[in-house]
């Protein structure tokens, strides 16, 4: 019953994970564990949650992994690195809660981050 | 109609390279793309960012790269067909009639499709009442700035190409700007020009609005805005104007009968053919197991796929590998003298 030799929580421990909800725009949710260290788009793409395009591959080159962070959440985040707001402006109906999710690295502190996604990326 | 050995969609890093493959071991080419310039995503999206993994390159920027590649296949000659975009393709006769947007028409055995993540267009208003007035009062580019005079015209947008319309706009339109945040992503001498011309009343600047409405019976006459506090306001306009970038789009590939995995092309790993005869697939657009999305990946795949294009265009001949070092062959073509 040592913790160290149960492998669930070896698997944590080696891997940790943090809970993301997606919120497709017609209300559909998937919950997914996320390990640490992965972006939030991965996290979707990866899952294939649709709703998440992520065109570029996660360099900031476009704005079609777009999600909507609700001002509890939002806070939360990590600063804006310069030019995500730049290419925020080109993304599909973009509000003052708007993140790329390929700019959201996954950890302990996301753990059950909720993001709605919007009705289309392009 | 123009005969040719293979047709290439898309001028970006891989269709460029696959060009210059093609050059090498002899064959034709002519390459379309629907942007008005050579170099696919790497000069739309980022000139000016530098790459670190071009092999042999420590560091180079979009354009570099691009003004390199362009540099590399000069001596081949292949014509670039811009601004315009392959549409139709329909098989006849183990070769394959091309049609492009512009009314282009090219007879080839090959086709490779190097198109990144889709062709580029404009991203468009998400309301769907601005659809109705979409290339007659609502426009999303400038042909003809003449229309504009004495007008009111608003704008939307934050980058070069919002502030840019606005400034030149303002000395013969009431103009007003309109875009979603304080900052701009535009130049910063373009961003205190539009604050100078505020001052004066020739531009109205209004920031942290975004579209809600147009309206308009049968003509235009006036968008709804709302601000981030959830107030509304009405603005009297006979253009809109939006400069929100670029999106890509599959658009016309989807139809051409290929399989099609996530926005992607499968592609086998030998020469990058797709499950039709005689059309590859190279770069971003093409999806097998291990693939990256790198411009390296994508200079391999258009020397593979180059080499599968010879057996269609060259049915009766084998292939030899030659080295560009050694072979006198190549150095002809590449129009070098002895």
């Amino acid at each position: 019953m040592f913790p160290h030799t149960c492998p669930f929580f070896l698997i944590n421990y080696i891997n940790p994970m943090a809970k993301i909800k997606y919120i497709e725009h017609d209300g559909k949710e998937h919950e997914i564990e996320v390990a640490n260290g992965l972006t939030v788009m991965e996290g979707a793409v990866q899952n294939g949650i649709p709703g998440i395009d992520a065109d570029c591959g996660g360099s900031m080159a476009c704005a079609t992994c777009h999600v909507y962070v609700k001002e509890d959440w939002f806070s939360k985040l990590p600063d804006k690195e310069m030019g995500e707001d730049d290419m925020l402006d080109q993304a599909f109906e973009p509000k003052s809660n708007s993140r790329l999710s390929c700019q959201l690295t996954v950890s302990d502190e996301l753990n059950g981050l909720i993001v709605h996604l919007p009705e289309k990326q392009i | 109609m123009i005969n040719t050995d293979v047709v290439i969609v898309g001028a970006g890093p891989t269709g460029l390279f696959c060009a210059h493959q093609l050059g090498i071991i002899g064959l034709k080419c002519e390459i379309v793309d629907n942007l008005d310039k050579i170099g696919g995503q790497c000069i739309e999206l980022y000139p000016d960012k530098p790459i670190y993994d071009i092999p042999a390159i420590p560091e180079c920027t979009g354009e570099e790269l691009t003004n390199n590649l362009i540099e590399q296949i000069k001596p081949f000659n292949f014509n670039f067909h811009l601004n315009d975009r392959v549409q139709e393709l329909k098989n006849e006769n183990e070769k394959w009639i091309v049609k492009t947007l512009n009314g282009k028409e090219f007879l080839t055995p090959n086709i490779v499709i190097a198109g990144g993540v889709g062709s580029f267009e404009p991203r468009k208003f998400p309301t769907k009442s601005a659809d109705q007035f979409d290339g007659k009062s609502v426009l999303y580019s400038v042909k003809d700035k003449t229309i504009f005079k004495d007008k009111s015209v608003v704008i939307f947008g934050g980058g070069d190409s919002a502030l840019d319309w606005a400034i030149e706009l303002s000395k013969t339109s009431k103009v007003t700007l309109i875009h979603r945040r304080d900052e701009f992503r535009g130049a910063q001498s373009s961003v205190d020009k539009v604050k100078e011309l505020q001052k004066q009343n020739k531009i109205e600047l209004l920031t942290k609005y975004s579209i809600k409405d147009v309206k308009g019976n049968g003509n235009l006459e006036s968008v709804e805005i709302k601000h981030d506090d959830g107030n509304n306001k009405e603005i009297k306009a006979d253009y809109v104007l939006g400069f929100f970038g670029l999106i890509m789009q599959l658009g016309p590939i989807l139809d051409w009968g290929l399989n099609i995995d996530k926005k992607t092309i499968p592609v086998n790993t030998e020469n990058f053919e797709t499950n039709k005869k005689g059309i590859f697939a190279i770069g971003d657009i093409c999806t097998y197991p291990g693939k990256l999305k790198l411009i390296l990946s994508g200079f391999h795949e258009g020397a593979l796929a180059a080499r599968g294009c010879f057996k269609y265009a060259r049915p009766d001949e084998k292939y030899r590998f030659e080295f560009t070092t050694a072979s006198n062959t190549i150095k002809d073509r590449l129009g070098l003298k002895e």
